[in-house]
């Protein structure tokens, strides 16, 4: 188990990279805690999967250091950085058994038989494998082997980080479910250390404890599902998180206030920072319908279950509201209502909005 | 309910009819032949399962199975192994990958009469490139219409160079079909090369290397344009291999009778060794 530092990591794939689009990694800054759970979430291509491999020694950085507790093995190969890693698809050894699959890392690394099958033991009930211990691995459901894939990384007792790439991609729906909620029960059994890459809000914001979002080879922000939720570092959080993702409204900066459409708006704070153009950001959970307010026509309301999302439009700005209680009917004209603690500013896409002290 | 239409017969006549003319009516001419005897003016006369006891019991019959069995044992265990370790050393991305894959491509282009015409020049011990450099060159006697060992591996020799690369392409099409994260989990989990072989790559490759076998058997025990052309089966009947030895009965004596007997023999054989490779090959794992 370890603390793990990623210090001016940078990647490229281009043999010469000379342009800041040839990094898929472009500046990359993080600590991780001993035992934490933790998730990388950004859409495809954002070089989230590049970082993992990194962090495994799959791959060398083109620049940067990867630090296990101070140690640094930016150029140690994977099988000497006591890591797992999960990938997307299960991979198991089609001729072995279950057992041997999971026997494997361990008589790798010349561990004893009698320590191999009771370890082995151990994680099979842990995953609930005990019945087809001596199975083929080849003839079992996609769920089973990536449950073999995990159950290799847990069966060695000293890895410094279990890595999942998008572990469920292949696995059905009600069994994803299944499985999510059995790595967060492994996570508090055994508290190592757990980076979960995803492409999926829920699986991040579920699993982690703290959640770093990248876009374009660059750390946007990482923070709790709380911090992400509640104060965006970035339009590209706000909008990736959230269903629907954060409001964005174009506004005008005058004296220090942020007008829409020649509404005053008032914000959660001061203006930190001014730039070139602004957008006020907040999320549907925190706008109102109410009496007074930037006027709005509603083009529809669509039941989500508990809620209801009505899109409005002011102007030619599209603005979502969830809504609990009376719908109003597409095509009336309302008026839209922001909390002010949560109405942000954004310029130039970052959060220039300080919370005031209330 | 059981749908009946009569017309779907009339699409699948014109290959039944096909069928009929090149493959059903000769083998049962054939069956037909194997069963009586002729002394000439297309009269015949029912023989029985005399021809077939015959075959069965002569020596002749047993040498060229012999020879061929030893034939095809020893191209599939050179090829099989030789093929799949090309494969492996071939580089599975870049430039050379098309260059690779052209010249492994290459000897099974070429007619197979003229593989054997090509390999009968070259071994020639006074004008070809190998046999000059053999006995003029280096010293060592080799001269395949005379010694039945250098006929042997001259014969042996040609058929691994036309046709490991089929071994080749086969095996190098499972083993780019393996996912990058198959070797990536294997370094992971500490894999030596030899597991990476033992428990991804062979597993992998077992579908194309059992096509693999199944090709190179048939083709093999079936074999007779590049060695009739290379040897003639000689020198004596050192490599009188069945099909050759098959078409001296046939046409040679014209004794069509026990020439159809072998001929349906020797298909029997063939087919029950490729069931039971087959079978054996994909027991498992199904």
């Amino acid at each position: 188990m370890a603390r793990i530092e990623l210090r001016n990591l940078r990647h490229s794939y281009v043999p010469k990279p000379s342009r800041a689009e040839d990094y898929a990694l472009k500046e990359i800054n993080l600590e991780w805690n001993d035992g934490g759970a933790y998730a990388l979430l950004g859409p495809s291509g954002c070089g989230k999967s590049t970082l993992l491999n990194i962090i495994s020694g799959l791959l060398n950085p083109s620049e940067g250091q990867v630090l296990f507790d101070d140690r640094d093995v930016t150029t140690l190969p994977p099988d000497t950085r006591n890591i797992a890693q999960v990938f997307q698809f299960p991979v198991i050894y089609d001729t072995m058994s279950v057992f041997d699959n999971l026997a494997f890392p361990l008589r790798n690394r010349g561990v004893a038989e009698e320590r191999v099958e009771t370890r082995v033991r151990e994680i099979a009930a842990m995953l609930e494998l005990e019945d087809e211990v001596q199975t083929r691995a080849a003839n079992l459901p996609p769920d089973s082997k990536q449950k073999i894939s995990m159950g290799r990384g847990l069966v060695r007792e000293d890895v410094n980080v279990i890595m999942f790439d998008e572990p469920l991609t292949v696995i059905d729906p009600e069994l994803k479910w299944k499985l999510r909620s059995k790595l967060k029960e492994l996570h508090q059994r055994i508290a190592v250390t757990m980076i979960y890459v995803t492409h999926d809000q829920t699986e991040a914001l579920t699993f982690a404890d703290e959640v770093v979002v990248m876009q374009d080879g660059i750390v946007v922000q990482m923070g709790t599902p709380v911090d992400l939720f509640e104060r965006p570092q970035h339009t590209f959080v706000g909008h990736f998180i959230g269903s629907p993702g954060m409001n964005l409204l174009p506004c005008e900066l005058r004296g220090g206030r942020a007008f829409f459409r020649d509404h005053p708006v008032e914000l959660e704070g001061p203006v930190s920072r001014v730039g070139a153009s602004g957008e006020i950001g907040i999320r549907p959970e925190f706008v109102r319908v109410s009496e007074t307010g930037i006027p709005a026509q509603v083009r529809k309301a669509a039941d989500i279950g508990r809620h209801v999302v009505v899109e409005a439009i002011a102007g030619e700005t599209t603005v979502n509201a969830i809504v609990d209680g009376e719908t109003p009917e597409p095509g009336s004209a309302v008026h839209l209502d922001f909390m002010p603690e949560h109405t942000r500013l954004y310029v130039d896409g970052w959060l220039a909005t300080e919370r005031a002290d209330r | 309910m059981k749908t009946q239409n009569a017309r779907g017969w009339y699409f699948v006549l014109p290959v039944l009819v096909l069928v009929a003319f090149n493959a059903l009516i000769p083998l049962m001419t054939v069956v037909n032949y194997s069963v009586q005897e002729t002394f000439g003016d297309n009269l015949f006369f029912w023989h029985g399962l005399g021809w077939f006891e015959d075959i069965l019991r002569s020596e002749r019959f047993h040498a060229a199975l012999g020879r061929q069995i030893f034939f095809t044992a020893t191209i599939l265990l050179i090829e099989i192994p030789l093929g799949v370790a090309i494969a492996l050393a071939m580089p599975r991305q870049g430039i050379w990958v098309p260059v690779c894959l052209v010249l492994m491509a290459l000897p099974l282009l070429i007619p197979w009469n003229v593989v054997g015409a090509m390999w009968n020049i070259f071994t020639l011990p006074d004008i070809g490139l190998l046999g000059y450099t053999m006995n003029s060159v280096l010293g060592i006697e080799y001269n395949m219409t005379q010694s039945p060992v250098a006929a042997w591996i001259t014969v042996i020799v040609m058929d691994v160079w036309h046709w490991t690369s089929l071994v080749v392409l086969l095996a190098y099409a499972g083993i780019i079909a393996i996912p990058e994260a198959y070797y990536q989990a294997a370094r992971i989990d500490g894999a030596s090369n030899w597991s990476v072989f033992r428990y991804i790559q062979l597993p992998k490759m077992k579908r194309v290397l059992t096509i693999a076998v199944l090709l190179r058997f048939m083709d093999s025990f079936n074999i007779y344009t590049e060695v009739f052309v290379l040897t003639g089966g000689g020198p004596g009947n050192s490599t009188t291999l069945l099909s050759i030895d098959l078409v001296k009965v046939a046409l040679g004596q014209f004794d069509l009778g026990p020439a159809a007997a072998m001929s349906l023999i020797y298909f029997a054989i063939t087919l029950a060794v490729s069931w039971l490779f087959y079978t054996l090959m994909t027991r498992d794992g199904q």
